[in-house]
């Protein structure tokens, strides 16, 4: 089996030989390095966490039989959507995944909401109606979670159209998948998105697995360089360390930069993983029990709390008492769920058409 | 009622939409038109001849053989503020982009609990009789029919044809237009500036007592053919025009049915589970009792659509086999 071992720094064919920390000598002065103010670099480790006891929350709500369906959860991935979605404003777009948990909390989702959608209730995103892979906030420029893998793809292109059309400065981010890297549409909207020079980002999340399938048995990929493909389009690429946030941060906004100014579409690939299964239930057959566990060293929370803490931007008290905030928020989330009143079934057949 | 002289042009079929098209354009800089060839080519079967020259590149935007990027990228055009009109040359294509359309477009607004509307056309060519064989000739009105969320028209003159694309810009819905390639060139009297047929009425081309025969697109003309075929026997047919495929107007079948008491449906379609099936279940289940014979149906065989003319003649239904299936109810 290929190496999945993580690695500190990345490198241009996707970060798979494992090299020790490069970028991690430049962590002591983060406000320097990345020109995020100290509230900001915060932000993103607030975000973090509450993406973290989200999903949290979401498995054991699965496992006691009180979120029904599929769930997706995204724990050991928050620094990719907190990475990026820091780089974006209100009024810029993202599509996101089945695993679209983060995106959305990360773009400025609210949890109650999404805690009342993913108990079905009538208060939720969706009335209801679309439970955890369909999440969308219009009013934040979330473009829906997806269950079709590639399903956000066209949209986000579209999107992007939009604001060239209409004259506006907003940029696309189209979150998808190793998995989705295979799928025939991202040939499509890449080709064209690069002929009408949109300003989109095409933001990859590698973390090793489409469900079951391992990325060394499905992506034909030299080196495993999924930035690569992207070199088909004349579409500039890079790769960066999905587990440190201001790795996803510097990379996706050098790319969302780009596409602001007119520069046209990029592909960003953020080698990540996934703590958990594929869904919460998933036996994970498909993979050594020990595989996870260097890179859980490299959780991004616990790492980017402690970089605060050595650059003297928190203490370690702060960085308890804003994971008992999290979990806070997240208890409250799931009390207004709870509380709220189950859909009227004499409602189920509106909003099919506007 | 006052009757105000409308002004008319005489036009193809093809050019009423594109004249539809560019009424709107002209009234909405959102609206803009997306497909493969239908800059200065004017589309793959000319519809859009033309349009590029008034509103240019940006509006008539030429792209890649991409069909999944085509309607794809409308779906987040139109959840992003614009109103794109998608061109796939063929319904036949519809097999490509199902995903974006079934699973995107249509479900959009109610998995986002109606927080979205997707304001987009997706324009294809429909039907057989030009020898273009089984992908490029199919009549897949049934399969948007099936999918919630989706409008379908089928226009069968001009000025519908008008009508209906303007109509199908200003919904808030997607909708999906469907242009019959042998009607593109027929000829008709047009109202010229804005004009709109509402999505979901159909039309009595001709009114009679004895049988009702309901049609759309290509089909349209035959019924008639058949209609005038039958008066010279004696028989008086009433014939209905669906225009549109969803949302069904039930009341103007049954309401003419209350008054001829026998259906037959005509459709190129194939039989199975074609629209016409939907139209006689809810005329049993509505309307049985207005029914005084077996409800029939006129449709092309479950086969692919075939290349011989002579085969291909033989698949479609026509006017003499419209006025034997009336003629066996009576």
């Amino acid at each position: 089996m290929a190496d999945q071992r993580p690695q500190g720094k990345t490198n241009a064919a996707g970060g798979r030989s494992p090299k020790a920390g490069g970028r991690k000598a430049k962590a002591a002065k983060l406000v320097e390095t990345t020109g995020l103010r100290p509230d900001e670099l915060i932000g993103l480790l607030q975000r973090m966490m509450l993406i973290r006891e989200f999903e949290e929350e979401c498995a054991r709500l699965y496992r006691a039989g009180r979120i029904r369906g599929v769930t997706h959860t995204y724990q050991g991935q928050e620094a990719v959507a907190v990475g990026v979605c820091s780089t974006l404003n209100v009024s810029d777009f993202i599509t996101s995944t089945h695993r679209g948990h983060a995106h959305v909390i990360a773009k400025g989702g609210d949890v109650n909401l999404m805690m009342a959608e993913l108990l079905g209730k009538a208060t939720g995103y969706c009335k209801g109606r679309g439970g955890s892979m369909h999440i969308a906030d219009m009013s934040q420029g979330i473009l829906g979670a997806n269950g079709i893998v590639g399903g956000g793809m066209g949209i986000a292109v579209g999107a992007a159209l939009s604001s060239k059309m209409l004259g506006r400065d907003t940029v696309a981010v189209c979150f998808f998948g190793d998995g989705a890297m295979n799928q025939g549409i991202l040939h499509e909207v890449s080709n064209i998105a690069a002929c009408w020079n949109l300003p989109v980002v095409f933001l990859c999340e590698n973390n090793f697995y489409g469900m079951s399938a391992s990325v060394e048995d499905t992506l034909a990929c030299k080196e495993m360089n999924l930035a690569g493909r992207a070199a088909a389009y004349d579409i500039p690429a890079a790769t960066c360390d999905g587990m440190d946030v201001i790795d996803v941060h510097l990379a996706t906004r050098a790319a969302v930069e780009r596409a602001r100014g007119g520069g046209g579409p990029s592909y960003v690939v953020c080698t990540t993983y996934r703590f958990l299964g594929h869904h919460v239930g998933d036996p994970l057959t498909y993979r050594d029990k020990s595989a996870v566990d260097p890179w859980r060293l490299r959780d991004p929370i616990p790492n980017f709390a402690g970089r605060l803490v050595a650059d003297n931007l928190a203490t370690r008290e702060q960085v308890d008492r804003w994971e008992a905030e999290a979990k806070d928020a997240i208890a409250r989330a799931l009390a207004f769920a709870e509380e709220s009143p189950d859909p009227d079934p004499s409602n189920l057949t509106e909003d099919v058409f506007a | 009622m006052t009757t105000q002289a409308i002004k008319t042009t005489t036009m193809t079929y093809g050019q009423a939409v594109c004249d539809g098209m560019a009424v709107e354009m002209r009234r909405d800089p959102t609206i803009y038109v997306a497909g493969e060839d239908v800059g200065m080519f004017g589309g793959g079967l000319g519809v859009t001849l033309g349009l590029i020259d008034e509103f240019g590149p940006k509006r008539v935007r030429n792209t890649p053989l991409s069909e999944t990027a085509i309607v794809g990228h409308a779906v987040g055009a139109a959840m992003a503020g614009l109103r794109p009109i998608a061109e796939i040359m063929f319904d036949d294509f519809l097999g490509i982009v199902l995903d974006e359309l079934g699973n995107q477009a249509a479900k959009a607004r109610y998995m986002f609990g109606g927080k979205v509307a997707i304001p987009m056309v997706l324009r294809a060519s429909c039907g057989a009789g030009i020898r273009a064989a089984a992908q490029h000739s199919q009549s897949l009105e049934a399969w948007c029919a099936h999918v919630p969320g989706l409008k379908t028209v089928a226009p069968s003159t001009p000025v519908d044809a008008k009508g209906l694309i303007i109509a199908a810009v200003r919904d808030d819905n997607p909708v999906v237009f469907l242009e019959h390639k042998t009607l593109l060139n027929i000829q008709g009297e047009v109202p010229e500036g804005e004009y709109i047929v509402p999505i979901g009425k159909a039309e009595v081309k001709r009114q009679g007592g004895d049988v009702t025969i309901v049609a759309w697109s290509a089909m349209v003309a035959q019924a008639l053919a058949a209609a005038e075929a039958l008066a010279a026997e004696g028989v008086s047919a009433e014939v209905i025009d669906l225009r549109t495929i969803v949302p069904f107007d039930k009341e103007a079948v049954l309401e003419s049915v209350a008054k001829t008491n026998r259906l037959v449906i005509v459709h190129e379609a194939v039989r199975t589970a074609g629209f016409g099936a939907e139209v006689a279940a809810v005329v049993a289940g509505e309307g049985l009792d207005l029914l005084d014979a077996p409800i029939v149906r006129v449709t092309a065989p479950d086969t692919p659509v075939p290349f011989s003319p002579v085969l291909e003649d033989a698949y479609l239904p026509n006017a003499d086999k419209i006025k034997a299936a009336v003629l066996s109810l009576l």
